[in-house]
């Protein structure tokens, strides 16, 4: 650096000299001749020195406003905000320590998939000089320097999910693992300061960072990662005087920890030999924000085709961009290839079938884009006294248990129309691709036309099939998965067979510890449109992905926007993932929860924020976002300064998720609902009333 | 940055002239073909006259911007190996890192690595402060950048600062170190502690899972670490963790400077009963340590932590002061940044760790020192002098110089120094009266014991004239009051008589080896690894600041110089690492504990390891791969290499054993202590 700073005074020095009367000549002549040679003068400029005036007089100003910024004080960003809103409101830390609230419960954060940062530790040639550099989170600099260099050291072992030889990337560990997930996009951080406001420190924080690409069981094969969660817990829990911690898992670290706590009681070899009452011991809540209990169907896109809404909105808008720009070919594949070596994609894939999913012709939600939640609220409010039929009948059905339907015709035709030709037995043709294509792998070229073909023809996929679609397009993959997941319903808890690792991320196969005084939220943001089944087609690229979503379907009446059927939720995950075991699943004493511990359901509404100097608001509902949510982190530090969920004045509820339950009543109960029976309710009436929730035999 | 580079800027516009005219006539001949050469010329001229002041100011600093950019994209064009090219070019092939050279011999992880950070080189980060450190919310305060010092000088001070009197947190501040690996791999960007350690344990196949740092807040007393943060459960608890989940390999220790010392406290506290200590039981040591290996430990303490005690300095500060006379008092802080410093470090108890430990039987009386007769920079010739004059008595050798009062630590003008101690005439200042104030009220934000002190105290301090260990002690106290009540509720300086007697359980002598007994660990081993070949302060020349109304009233005589003996600027030297002298890293291992002593009732076995400093032979090598600075050595190949291999499954046996270029064993045979 120094040296190069040496060279630049010796290019430019014998100037010194001469540059003052240049100035000055300059300045005399101006005046005397002046105006009448201004055109001239402007003429006579090159083009270079043009540029080079531009350029110096763009970095001054730079310069100059750079100096301002950071001469202004660090609130200064909030004058302005005060200035056009009003005052804006305390955060919560500084609003709850003005209350007397102080560090009670040591706390755990459980990071997601995706937002924890991942380090190189050891790898090939093309790494070279990234030796404990993040390879995942921070500027993510090197995708652009060396693409395929970076997908190489990030993929893992496509036959054992572990490194590949000569790879060692490592989860960061501490806060910083996951407080930012890029510069200036913020995770937990909010959460962290105003925690650290009423007197929170590293001694009673913990983050427990994984590494999110392998499967749960993984972490504790390869870093032991279960076994470091286990004994920051104990620890903390002990230098605390004996206080349960407060563990925050956020998406699917909430899956994560659902398999720790069944791991930390299972006995030696499979598990950490923690004892029957680990979990009743050491654990006082489990506030899970935004969890895909149940799975999310973001990841079928995922896995299937390798794109989400996102994605295929790209995708419609500037085609061919994603086939050229980071990658020199074939962005998507590339990502697929990477992705689909990562085991913990799978932990996502929809639970529970069509039971909870929905089948061909029902599902448990009804369409309700949240644009127009509120004029169907109004209307209710009116039309209360009428059955609720009434109100029902207005909107359009919709058949979300048809997760993946190729064409839209499919989609709308009621199941006996549609003529559906079993793809689980047909013959994978010879290779799709040419040598060309060899080296982007993915499992799309071994099954050939035939295969492609077959798919297709299917039609339409439901939660319970599209585990047998993966298998039958991805079968390598979904052998390392069946190892380490399972997405079934569990008919007798107390087969020993449930005792395997791979049901204990499956809330609907495993029980919850015996731990009555413990507590389990549900925090989840709702109000938002989120993905929830997929309108497909095929694609004829020679060595792309055969199926893509179909952007051209879009139906104004019925939620689908670009080939995409959304339901309520926080964009990520819908209410029903993320509601239904906290609302009915373990509510009360059943067979998931047998020592009865106690369930909340706490939802936030989303609203957008209010000026562009919010950044990403404070009463986001979106599924990271609402790591910023102050009536969020509220409840949170309540509850870490050793308030119960009472306390919280228990269930908040927005959407219709108590009432879209009473389908699962019938359904177990053996009785064939109709197809329009999620009744929506209004949120008018506050939810369900606890004492009206139906006894259920779970 | 930006306003410096702009400056320099506008001094260099010669290329204006030279470039814009001859592109110009480029231009010209194209716009206008039929224009004549002669006309050309003229024209270019007068252009170059209508360019205004601001016009070519905007040019140059485009210019250079882009010059700047141009550069810059080069810099990260070339590989990053670049740097490696040209210094095999220049060099030859470098050898291996150690890491790569031993991942060839087939070494691979075994023992979990714990590394224990000194003073100083652990980052600490803001985690709640005042008005003033608004922003700064999980920023480093220590390490990394150090921007803050400049910006906001006084609140920085404020915010590192501890209690005066709990030596804990202030009222609503609390600064706490930063965790994991980060901690101290590098102090500040570039400049490595422990990174080279772990890239290079790295290769073998360390990880995270695998290493450990140790980290702490280094300000604090090593008890208070327990009683704030929990460290020591913290390590505790670590250990246990690595241990079982490496199928119970036991782990292998690398504490560095005053981590030695902190280490040293773990394993007294983690062995100890419950409410003091960790209640682990007596056979923790023994079951989940294999091998401590100490860098530069300064086991008995380093004279370094008088001088900064005394007067807030060091050879590094007296020789600035030399050179640059008012540099320090006027230009990072407003004023009296001694002053600053002094009243910020005074509230740190853990620079009290670093007192010199032993008293006068260790560090030497008026008269004699252990040292005598060794110094650094005569140390080679004298080897070969010795090969030949071998056959005559050592005493022959050590005549033939000029006989230096190392255990004077303190004298008060450079003829005491010099002078036989019956010539002394030392008057007690212990029982003298302390005047009143000298401070004057402009002084009082900055707050020193000084001013407490009065004419009186400090004359009566420099009428004492030659300190030796033990009276620095009282100097301290008398000098120090406040500073040394609260230094004494944690740490201790003596030599127990007998270490049976029950007070010794106490935790502030559980630091202090020579007051300690060793864990009943048969199995376990301790290394001493420090650099040698570097004159280390050992003694200092005083003398009273004239004049002085708010200042520190004793400095470093920085006239003081002598070339027969190693006196510089007011300080003797001896040998060492720069930082701890010989005598303090290595009599412990050489003698301390060598074989069955009472410090070390089970013989856990020691050994020394000695590197010989070489300083690096070119720029590029950087802060060199032989060095034997205290910190420098964590980049030191052959030290690497020995923790490698330990840390991969070798015994102290297998190393080679001891290792040693020093005179440190002739040193150890001078010491009396009762083993």
């Amino acid at each position: 650096m120094s040296l190069l700073r040496q060279r630049k005074p010796t290019g430019t020095s014998n100037a010194t000299e001469s540059d003052p009367n240049i100035c000055q000549e300059d300045e005399k002549k101006n005046k005397a001749a002046s105006k009448d040679k201004n055109p001239k003068k402007q003429k006579s400029w090159s083009c270079i020195d043009s540029c080079c005036w531009l350029i110096g007089w763009i970095c001054v100003t730079w310069w100059f406003l750079l100096f301002l910024y950071n001469a202004i004080p660090t609130s200064f960003n909030q004058y302005v905000t005060e200035a056009i809103t009003g005052p804006v409101p305390d955060p919560p830390g500084v609003k709850l320590k003005k209350e007397g609230l102080t560090v009670k419960h040591p706390v755990v954060f459980v990071p997601g998939i995706v937002t924890g940062g991942l380090e190189l530790w050891e790898g090939h040639q093309c790494a070279d000089g990234l030796f404990r550099k993040r390879l995942w989170g921070g500027t993510f600099g090197e995708v652009y320097k060396r693409p395929l260099c970076w997908v190489e050291h990030m993929s893992l072992d496509n036959e054992t999910g572990l490194d590949p030889s000569g790879i060692r990337v490592r989860p960061v560990s501490g806060l910083v693992a996951a407080d930012y997930f890029a510069p200036g996009y913020f995770v937990w951080a909010v959460l962290i300061a105003n925690l650290a406001n009423i007197g929170y420190e590293e001694k009673n924080m913990y983050m427990a960072a994984y590494d999110w690409r392998l499967s749960f069981q993984n972490t504790e094969v390869r870093d032991q990662t279960l076994s470091r969660i286990k004994s920051n817990i104990e620890l903390m829990v002990a230098t605390n005087g004996g206080k349960k911690a407060v563990i925050i898992p956020h998406s699917m670290g909430v899956l994560y920890f659902l398999h720790f706590m069944k791991w930390v009681e299972a006995p030696a070899p499979m598990g950490g030999g923690g004892g029957p009452d680990w979990c009743a011991k050491h654990i006082k809540a489990v506030m899970n924000i935004g969890g895909p209990f149940l799975g999310v169907p973001k990841a079928v896109a995922g896995l299937f085709s390798a794109e989400a809404k996102d994605v295929a909105v790209a995708r419609a808008i500037t085609p061919g961009f994603l086939d050229h720009d980071l990658f020199p070919h074939q962005t998507l594949q590339h990502l697929m290839r990477m992705t689909r070596t990562w085991d913990s994609t799978m932990s996502m894939i929809p639970k529970g079938g069509d039971t909870i999913w929905g089948g061909l012709d029902w599902s448990p939600e009804e369409c309700h884009s949240p644009s127009r939640k509120r004029q169907i609220a109004n209307d209710t409010q009116i039309a209360n006294e009428n059955g609720s039929e009434v109100v029902v009948s207005q909107i359009k059905h919709v058949n979300y248990g048809r997760v993946i339907s190729f064409g839209k015709d499919v989609v709308d035709a009621p199941s006996s129309e549609i003529e559906r030709i079993d793809f689980r037995d047909a013959f994978k043709g010879q290779s799709v691709a040419n040598s060309t294509c060899s080296e982007v792998w993915t499992e799309y070229h071994e099954m050939g036309y035939g295969g492609i073909k077959a798919v297709a023809e299917f039609k339409a996929y439901t939660a319970g099939l599209i585990i047998d679609l993966l298998h039958f397009v991805a079968p390598k993959m979904m052998a390392r998965g069946d190892a380490h997941f399972s997405y079934g319903i569990a008919e007798n808890l107390d087969n020993p067979e449930y005792q395997h690792y791979k049901y204990w991320s499956n809330p609907l196969e495993t029980t919850l510890p015996t731990a009555p005084d413990m507590e389990i939220y549900s925090l989840y943001g709702v109000g938002l449109p989120t993905e929830r089944a997929y309108v497909y087609k095929l694609t004829s690229a020679e060595c792309g992905i055969p199926f893509q979503i179909d952007t051209s379907a879009d139906d104004e009446d019925s939620c689908l926007k670009d080939g995409v059927y959304s339901v309520d939720g926080d964009e990520t995950v819908p209410v029903l993932s993320a509601g239904f075991m906290c609302a009915k699943g373990w509510r009360g004493k059943t067979r998931f929860n047998p020592s009865g511990i106690r369930t909340y359901i706490r939802e936030y509404d989303h609203s957008p924020p209010a000026n562009l100097l919010e950044g990403r608001g404070t009463l986001s509902g979106n599924h990271v976002d609402i790591m910023g949510n102050f009536a969020l982190i509220e409840d949170i530090i309540r509850v870490a300064a050793g308030a119960t969920g009472e306390d919280l004045g228990g269930n908040q509820v927005y959407s219709d998720i108590f009432k879209c339950l009473e389908i699962k009543v019938l359904i177990d109960l053996g009785e064939r609902p109709s197809p329009h029976q999620c009744i929506f309710l209004p949120r008018s009436l506050g939810g369900w009333p606890d004492n009206q929730m139906p006894d259920l035999m779970l």
